[in-house]
């Protein structure tokens, strides 16, 4: 009896495939095996390419044989709907993308592809990455591996990387792209106890991912653990002419800053990021993250960001201002869904009624009216303004610390149809309210798995760094990682 | 964690949480109406009213944003400051038409096929 292959990490995988334990296409195969079985339940592939994985994998073993492996040789892994792929359908999750098949390959999975990866599928989303638990999918809300203790109602897997989040904690790739607006790739892999790094802004390209908000956008990856976060991450990352917002700089060797450890490194406890109402749990796991680091050798150091409460309203100008500039794209011309009306401008109304989901439309009339002639200064203006004092918040501290320790979430993963957060939009808005201050500043920001709370659901700790050095926030997520020890999986139920 | 507790909690400040049915602008049905219709989007006629609701909602709870002071303050437009890179003006890309046009809800002889678009 073989071992079970998709258990691994990407790590692991590597390993094995290098040493010859087992070839590209078996655990290709082992990986489409899972899918079939499990995505039923969980739907995190919206599009599994089991055909297009095979080649590649045969590709890759053909490649090792020939003796040159690249980084990431013959690794399964899934991509969000959000990224272009040539020749697979690629709709963000969004009616309006039915059907679109991308004649080019975005910057992000193409580094992958040259870098030896396969790949296994497309993986849910909310809507345009617009939403924070994927319940905007117009393919249906992913599921949540993990039930609450003794209980077998369906969770949310977290938004809007949820499909990717629940395709990882469920094994059925080693590890999936993502992308991080809000908080998108730490709150869904905070959700499913598993570690999602959103590097500096202009780390990796936006080339070929379908555009949200594009000050804010930024690829990652949602991983086993936070090895396998540096591995992809270094192959994600890059400069791109493309892009005009991609940094010309070298991509350092992540995987390196693991085992630096936190010996004299001064780690920031923002005072703001005590919210009244939030579980005592999470308090509490927070005070042990400081008491795990402090332990390893770190200084703590009390700071005040004090803008803070004014990211999420600040966000939720910017970013529906930029959506609804961003999508005003879609126009039934030519691309995606078309609905003939009575004359063009009817044609243009219908095609966008019918083709966006509710949220989507909400943000888009959010967004045009902020920005809309005696209104621009008064929300869109201040709210630019206001995000330039979050962000000089962040350069003060990094004068008195080298890191900042906050919790991920303000809760464990709630249930997928929540009532109070489907009435009321801006009660699912504040789930993010822990994330969403990095995208503003443009820094790098990590979730680790740290612990289970009293329903038996993960709980995440996030580390932000100053921009550019995400091998300190590495350095000190390993440290967290060791700390933590969690090692928990979900009981199969699926 | 029930969201209603969130609901009514807050930072030290109660003032972050501040949540719906606190608008001290609000937006009209008229003007929803609108701004639907810049955006492109036929919002049905039974959908306004909720939609205004929700629109106000979170709109209420942006406005929060008016007391904190920006004077002098320079808006921040992108996330990394660094000015556009320029590059030679030449063609780098194109003569694939059948690309272009392969995912065209309608095509005809290497065009777009589009409504009516003069009278």
């Amino acid at each position: 009896m073989s071992p079970d292959l998709t258990r691994l990490t990407l790590a692991q995988a590597l390993d094995g495939l290098a040493r010859g334990d087992f070839s590209s296409r078996e655990i290709t195969r082992a990986f489409i095996d899972a899918i079939e079985a499990a995505n039923p339940a969980l739907n995190a592939y919206v599009l599994p390419t089991p055909e297009r994985a095979l080649a590649m994998a045969d590709a890759s073993d053909a490649r090792r044989r020939g003796g040159s492996p690249r980084p990431l040789e013959g690794a399964p892994i899934g991509v969000k709907d959000l990224y272009c792929t040539e020749g697979v359908r690629t709709t963000a999750c969004s009616r309006i993308l039915d059907g679109f098949v991308p004649p080019y390959e975005s910057t992000v999975t193409a580094n992958l592809w040259r870098d030896g990866a396969v790949m296994l599928g497309k993986l849910n989303m909310d809507e345009f990455a617009m939403g924070s638990s994927n319940e905007t999918s117009c393919f249906g809300p992913p599921v949540n591996p993990w039930h609450s203790s003794g209980s077998n109602r369906d969770l949310t897997a977290g938004g809007s990387s949820g499909g990717s989040a629940s395709a990882v904690a469920a094994n059925l790739c080693l590890a999936a792209t993502a992308s991080d607006t809000g908080g998108s790739i730490r709150q869904p892999a905070a959700f499913v106890g598993k570690v999602g790094i959103k590097p500096t802004y202009g780390r990796a390209s936006r080339w070929g991912m379908v555009a949200f908000a594009s000050s804010l956008d930024q690829a990652g990856p949602i991983t086993h653990d936070v090895t396998d976060a540096a591995l992809m991450l270094r192959s994600m990352c890059g400069h791109d002419a493309r892009d005009s917002t991609s940094l010309d700089l070298p991509v350092p060797d992540f995987a390196a800053a693991i085992g630096r450890g936190v010996k004299g490194l001064r780690v920031g406890v923002p005072r703001e990021y005590r919210v009244d109402g939030m579980p005592a749990e999470i308090d509490a796991l927070w005070e042990r993250g400081i008491s795990w680091l402090r332990a390893a050798g770190a200084e703590i150091v009390d700071v005040s960001l004090p803008h803070t409460r004014y990211a999420l309203p600040t966000y939720y100008i910017i970013a529906p201002a930029e959506a609804s500039s961003n999508l005003a794209r879609y126009d039934g011309m030519r691309y995606g869904l078309r609905e003939a009306g009575r004359d063009l401008n009817d044609t243009y109304s219908r095609t966008r009624a019918a083709g966006f989901g509710k949220e989507v439309q909400r943000r888009i009339i959010i967004g045009a009216y902020v920005l809309s002639a005696g209104y621009y200064d008064a929300y869109y203006l201040r709210a630019q303004k206001v995000r330039s004092r979050i962000a000089e918040d962040f350069r003060q501290a990094w004068e008195r610390c080298d890191v900042l320790l906050t919790p991920s979430t303000p809760s464990s993963a709630f249930a997928l149809g929540d009532e109070t957060r489907a009435k009321d939009p801006v009660q699912m808005y504040l789930n993010d309210v822990f994330t969403v201050t990095a995208n503003l500043a443009g820094l790098p920001g990590i979730s680790v798995p740290a612990a289970l709370d009293g329903q038996g659901l993960p709980l995440g700790l996030q580390l932000i760094g100053r921009a550019l050095d995400e091998e300190t926030v590495i350095a000190a997520a390993a440290e967290l990682e060791r700390a933590a020890g969690f090692a928990a999986t979900p009981d199969r139920w699926w | 964690m029930s969201s209603a507790l969130r609901a009514r909690g807050g930072w030290a400040n109660p003032a972050l949480f501040r949540g719906l049915g606190n608008a001290s602008v609000s937006i009209d049905a008229a003007t929803v109406r609108k701004v639907a219709h810049l955006a492109r989007l036929a919002i049905p006629e039974e959908r306004v009213e909720a939609l205004t609701g929700e629109l106000n909602g979170i709109l209420g709870w942006i406005e929060q944003l008016q007391e904190v002071d920006v004077t002098g303050i320079e808006p921040m437009a992108s996330a990394v400051a660094t000015a556009l890179p320029m590059r030679e003006d030449v063609v780098t890309d194109g003569a694939m038409p059948h690309k272009v046009l392969a995912n065209a809800p309608r095509a005809e002889d290497g065009f777009f096929v589009v409504p009516k678009v003069v009278e």
